[in-house]
């Protein structure tokens, strides 16, 4: 098992390697840079563009370098922990990302924790009890669950939120908390507005798990394996608990390899609807500002994410199924 | 016999309500189970005798249900309860679920959990009952194992099924099934996944733990020659309804159903003191040579970690098979008789070694070295019958698709011609032309595999490598689908290369017999040489391990053989 980890990890290193090259140069991919994008800026409001000052803020950003020279600059930083400088912020990027990566890691890890917590009973009951009601019932609450966008479904709790329980929806921390430094008190703020987005970023994750873990767990109720068990006299539900649902655990540990970095991303517009000061928004700007070492950043950071997502749940897996472990 | 049954069943009827039918998969079985004991049911495939041991646990799967009747089961004290008026979920009926009666099941390949260790499945049953504490249920369990002749039990009690071969796994399901000292012993087909040097070490180990322990075994089996090696009482199962009973020696003596009759025919047919179908006759001269051949699975190379070794799958076999002539080629699972096959027909690609095959048309080719523009020509002469008739027909195209296809992909017939060449193949192998319009689902097993003959005769060929090709049938079907490619065989100029683990047929089936052992050909020779005088001790060993349908000669559970 030790070797295993080891290995794995061993085997990042590369990974990650390519995938910073590969995200650098999809950002210099794109026409223009930076100053073309803020000289447009500039010339849309009217403002005169002079060629010498940009050529000038060009060379002092490093911009008239090769790409390769920019990488290089950029990822040595990355290495010693300095992520560059933001253009369009003008402050260093670990600042910027600094507490939006961290409340990002926050509500990832509730909504995914949501989404298991009701995931999993439903789940379960949704395949023991097959055609019950209650399983038509989960079963229709599940495919609205994943039919609904989650923007719109923002949207409705939001004004559900507000008419109903009168309650500050935007965000993640009321006004008097937004810049304060950190305490009991914000955390039980956060605490507060963290519900509203967990349950919309949860939504259809739960719902396709829901569908997941029944059919795995429907898969597995009849295999010969439980038929030796419940013939040594095991009562139905210790059963149940030790062989099918620990077997139909495995594909729901694996989504945890593409649900980190699917909340993080994949979120950006509900983020934008909430007004969520996580990394979403942020890089969206980002990229459409040109502004790569923030951009870059935040790729990197969010491919990172995957890839210890997915070696998390290679671990997990390896530690509820010997089969994997022995490969 | 004198004293009170251990388990008595009287009039059982189990149903599975099917949308408006209800399928009476056991209709009125009564018998009676005495300590010591051993009773066979035999049936073939839907017969439901495996419903009837299973209803016995109360573990028939929904929707089957328990209608009628009663199983009165005599506890040590002589109290006696009516399982059948128990729920499936009772706790009286959890009480003796492998504390009184234990169960063994068919496929120990999928019977066992694949993520508990050994000891811990064996552990479990003392658990639930309570009998023991964990230590004390570990110890045990290694000592079950040793009872099972499991080498290293200490070591072995923390392993996973997946790191033992078919036959330890069985060992292990016995091992739990008697963990907890049942009196009753249901096994269910508990040897029929396993190759037959196996099942006898397993009928072996059966009967003297049964003698050890006093226990009465319900055993439930199609195999004719294992009812004759071990039973002591014969139930014969059809349909749900048991059709005769009596004492194993009365049975096979003097049948009296039609259908017992039917079945024994068919079992000593293909067993091993029956005629053979073919008299090796004057051979033509041989079309296919065989030389050197092998195959060797290279050295597995990792990015991390240890390299596998490389696997000799077959190794430097050679042979001949002359015009007209069934060679038969046997060997226990992994014994490379497969991989031989594809190689033949070069599904994969041998490692060295030559395969010479003449063409029809003339010519002799070099089938180890054919791209895929050369294999062409070769692959309309050389066709493959496999084993399972339900996988190996496309359920989305209608038979006569099917048969048709390979006329057609090869370019030869279309339209109206090929319509008239299916309609005659499936004339030959005993269908009616008018199935051409029909899908695969709505054949029973046996009329597939004609399907499938009728398919691999389309092209005409020279000859057909049959995999397996009867293994999955019942016995009865076994005999027809073996005489029908016989009687085909001299009208279309066709030599066979049949592969089976089952002794029997190919004996039944072929003039030449090579015995295959760890990827070698270790013994070739006329089927009844090889039969009558094996030379080799691995073969001696093979032949000695068929179970005869005889019960006058019961060889199989002697001890110390194997």
């Amino acid at each position: 098992m030790g070797r295993f980890i080891v290995r794995r990890l061993a085997g990042m290193v590369p990974f990650i390697i390519l995938v910073s090259i590969t995200v650098f140069m999809l950002i210099k991919l794109t026409p223009g840079d930076f100053v073309s994008n803020y000289a447009a800026a500039l010339a849309a409001a009217g403002e005169t563009v002079d060629d010498a000052m940009l050529a000038s803020m060009r060379s002092r950003y490093g911009l008239d370098q090769p790409w390769l020279v920019q990488y290089w600059d950029w990822i040595s930083g990355v290495a010693v922990g300095d992520f560059g400088y933001s253009f369009q912020w003008q402050q260093p990027v670990s600042g910027l990302i600094g507490e939006r990566m961290g409340l990002t890691l926050i509500l990832s890890v509730s909504t995914l924790l949501f989404t298991w917590s009701v995931a999993l009973p439903i789940g379960v009951y949704s395949a023991v009890r097959r055609y019950s009601i209650g399983d038509y019932l989960f079963t229709f609450i599940g495919f609205v669950g994943l039919a609904v966008p989650g923007f719109l479904l923002a949207l409705v709790l939001m004004y559900v939120g507000v008419s109903v329980f009168h309650a500050d929806v935007g965000g993640l921390f009321s006004s008097a908390y937004a810049d304060a430094p950190w305490s009991w008190a914000r955390c039980v703020d956060l605490a507060q507005h963290l519900w509203i987005p967990i349950i919309i970023l949860g939504t259809s994750g739960a719902a396709s798990l829901i569908r997941i873990m029944r059919a795995n767990l429907l898969d597995q109720l009849h295999q010969p394996y439980v038929d030796t068990a419940r013939a040594k006299g095991l009562s139905e539900f210790t059963l149940l608990v030790r062989y099918p649902i620990r077997v139909a655990l495995n594909p729901f540990v694996s989504t945890l390899g593409w649900v980190l970095p699917n909340l993080v991303s994949g979120a950006v517009i509900i983020s934008v609807v909430l007004n969520l000061p996580t990394a979403g928004p942020l890089l969206l700007q980002a990229l459409l500002g040109q502004d790569q070492y923030l951009a870059g950043a935040f790729l990197l950071l969010l491919c990172s994410l995957t890839v210890i997502g997915t070696l998390l749940s290679d671990i997990l897996l390896a530690l509820l199924d010997p089969r994997i472990r022995f490969q | 016999m004198p004293t009170n049954p251990i388990l008595e069943v009287r009039g059982l009827r189990t149903y599975f309500p099917l949308g408006r039918r209800v399928l009476k998969a056991v209709d009125d079985v009564s018998f009676r189970l005495h300590a010591g004991e051993t009773l066979c049911i035999v049936g073939e495939s839907g017969s439901g005798k495996s419903i009837t041991a299973r209803s016995i646990l109360q573990i028939v799967g929904p929707p089957g249900r328990i209608m009628g009747g009663e199983i009165l089961y005599r506890r040590a004290d002589g109290s006696v309860v009516d399982i059948a008026g128990l729920g499936a979920k009772a706790a009286a009926m959890r009480a003796l679920r492998g504390r009184e009666i234990a169960m063994i099941f068919q496929e120990p390949m999928t019977s066992l959990s694949p993520i508990h260790r050994i000891g811990w499945q064996i552990m479990e049953g003392l658990l639930a009952h309570k009998m023991m504490g964990r230590a004390e249920a570990r110890a045990r369990a290694v000592e079950l194992l040793r009872q099972v002749e499991i080498p290293q039990p200490e070591q072995a009690v923390d392993r996973f099924p997946f790191e033992f071969s078919g036959g330890m796994r069985q060992r292990a399901m016995i091992a739990m099934a008697l963990a907890c000292n049942p009196r009753v012993l249901i096994a269910d087909e508990p040897t029929t996944a396993l190759d037959v040097t196996t099942q006898a070490e397993i009928l072996r180990l059966i009967r003297r733990l049964q003698q050890a322990h006093g226990l009465a075994v319900l055993f439930i089996t199609h195999d004719m020659g294992v009812v004759a090696q071990i039973a002591d009482n014969v139930l014969v199962m059809r349909q749900g309804e048991v059709v005769e009973r009596a004492p194993t020696a009365e049975l096979f003596a003097s049948p009296h159903h039609p259908y017992t009759i039917r079945l024994l025919q068919a079992a000593t047919a293909l067993g091993m003191a029956a005629p053979p179908a073919r008299r090796a006759a004057a051979l033509g001269a041989p079309f296919l040579r065989v030389r050197d051949l092998s195959l060797t699975y290279p050295a597995q190379a990792r990015l991390f970690g240890r390299a596998q070794p490389p696997t000799q799958a077959v190794k430097r076999v050679s042979f001949d098979l002359h015009e007209g002539e069934n060679l038969g080629i046997v060997g226990e699972s992994g014994s490379g008789k497969t991989t031989l096959g594809s190689c033949l027909i070069r599904v994969l690609q041998p490692s060295a070694g030559r395969i010479e095959y003449d063409l029809r048309a003339g010519g002799t080719r070099d089938l180890a070295g054919l791209d895929r523009v050369g294999l062409k020509p070769v692959h309309r002469e050389i066709r493959m019958v496999f084993q399972d008739p339900f996988a190996s027909l496309n359920p989305r195209m209608t038979v006569g698709q099917c048969i048709g296809e390979p006329l057609l992909v090869n370019g030869l017939m279309q339209g109206a011609a090929l319509a008239q060449r299916v309609e005659k193949l499936l004339g030959m192998v005993g269908l009616g032309g008018d199935v051409a319009v029909r899908y695969p689902h709505a054949f029973s097993g046996g009329q597939r595999q004609r399907i499938v003959i009728a398919r691999a005769l389309a092209l005409d060929p020279r000859l057909i490598i049959a995999d397996e090709a009867t293994s999955a049938l019942d016995v009865t079907l076994r005999r027809q689908i073996l005489d029908l490619l016989l009687e085909l065989q001299p009208e279309l100029g066709l030599s066979f290369i049949f592969i089976s683990h089952d002794l029997g047929v190919i004996r039944y089936f072929c003039d030449r017999i090579a015995v295959m052992h760890r990827g070698e050909i270790v013994e070739i020779g006329t089927a009844d040489a090889i039969c009558a005088w094996p030379q080799m001790p691995y073969t001696q060993r093979l032949l000695a391990a068929v179970p005869e349908a005889d019960p006058a000669r019961r060889g199989l559970l002697a001890e110390g053989m194997g």
